[in-house]
């Protein structure tokens, strides 16, 4: 018997694709966020608060993605921005070589920002780099503080943590505090906006930190090559 | 349930691997699993078994090294892993935020055996 080392990761055919995608973004400085959640948490409907208040000529696209229906890229398309569905046919996450299909024909060099709402599901998508800049998690505050201690991954994976439904914290016992505690042991330092799409309440706090990350974004690449 | 797809990369990498060495037979894969990854180690095997059964992979071992999350002290360079989510370090009490690893999923090693001669004769034969 003999021992062939490997030193490979499992997904490397995605992480290739995937590293591809981030160096086009990267090219065309466009900040792709990759927004994740349980199915329900209000991925789509953040998406529509946000298209919402974009001036008509923000370089802003989406790509959604859904197990079936097209129903979410139906909602997002009312703004005007391109709007794209990734129907996945049953798998419960998006892959980098499904971006990379349904990108064939936008141009990049015309966008600023792309949102990938990837499939409801806290689990799956954590094992698949899209290429984006950052992932977002987003919690609603019906789903119980203890989330980040039970799916970790995706809570250590994502930059942000986005509270969402905050509207609703008077009619559920949900502790804030304890989530973002929850949240920051698993992932030090995490940064952390409380959103209600309802009232609007906290938008300002979401958009500032893309704006910033926007900026960072630009910056980080226009810093010369060491 | 993504340990399906999972599963079936190992397979792929093997039967890549087992492509170089025409005269033997893969009998063993070794994979490295984070507990940072996002995968059930249980539902991974059995998915493995599953995809592997009736195949040339068939009888293929699967073994799964967990890895733990380590994080590294910025202050004093200790290296330590993190239990129930203390990143306190070990030596020198300071909060460490850097965590160097745990969301491994990786391939370690195939173990591959020689043909012997006399099954290589009896598969001739058929
Ligand atoms: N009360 C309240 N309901 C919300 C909020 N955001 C989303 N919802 C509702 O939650 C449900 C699921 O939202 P959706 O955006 O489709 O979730 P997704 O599956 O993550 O895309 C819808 O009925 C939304 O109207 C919010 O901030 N407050
Ligand atoms: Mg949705
Ligand atoms: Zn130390």
């Amino acid at each position: 018997m003999s021992r062939v080392v490997l030193q490979q990761k499992v997904l490397s055919e995605n992480d290739r694709i995937a590293a591809h995608l981030r160096e086009r973004f990267q090219q065309n400085n466009v900040l792709c966020v990759n927004l994740i959640s349980s199915p329900g948490s209000g991925k789509t409907t953040l998406l529509e608060r946000t298209l919402e208040v974009l001036p008509h000529d923000a370089r802003v696209a989406v790509l959604t993605g859904d197990i079936q229906t097209e129903n979410d890229a139906a909602r997002l398309k009312r703004f005007g921005f391109p709007v794209k569905q990734i129907t996945t046919g049953g798998t419960c996450h998006l892959d980098a070589r499904m971006i990379e299909r349904h990108l064939e024909d936008w141009k990049l060099e015309d966008l600023d920002i792309l949102f990938i709402e990837n499939v409801g599901n806290l689990v799956c998508p954590s094992s698949y780099d899209l290429g984006e800049a950052a992932k977002v998690v987003i919690l609603s505050v019906t789903e119980g503080e203890d989330k980040p201690l039970r799916y970790p991954s995706i809570f250590f994976k994502s930059e942000l943590m986005v509270l969402s439904k905050t509207d609703l914290l008077p009619y559920v016992p949900f502790n804030l505090e304890e989530a973002e505690e929850n949240a920051r042991r698993v992932h030090p330092g995490m940064e952390i906006v409380r959103v209600s799409c309802q009232t609007r309440i906290g938008l300002s706090s979401w958009l500032k930190w893309l704006d910033g990350k926007r900026n960072a974004y630009l910056q980080l690449k226009a810093e010369p090559v060491a | 349930m993504h340990e399906m797809g999972i599963a079936n990369s190992i397979l792929e990498a093997v039967q890549k691997e087992a492509r170089r060495y025409p005269h033997a037979r893969a009998r063993k894969v070794g994979v490295r699993i984070g507990e940072l990854a996002a995968i059930d180690a249980e539902a991974l095997r059995f998915c493995f078994e599953a995809l592997s059964r009736d195949t040339d992979l068939d009888g293929l071992q699967l073994e799964i090294e967990l890895c733990p999350r380590r994080h590294r002290c910025e202050r004093c360079n200790c290296a330590f892993i993190v239990r129930d989510y203390d990143c306190r370090c070990p030596q020198c009490g300071n909060f460490a935020r850097e965590c160097v690893s745990g969301d491994e999923l990786e391939l370690a090693y195939v173990e591959v055996e020689e043909d012997e001669p006399s099954s290589l004769a009896t598969k001739s034969s058929q």
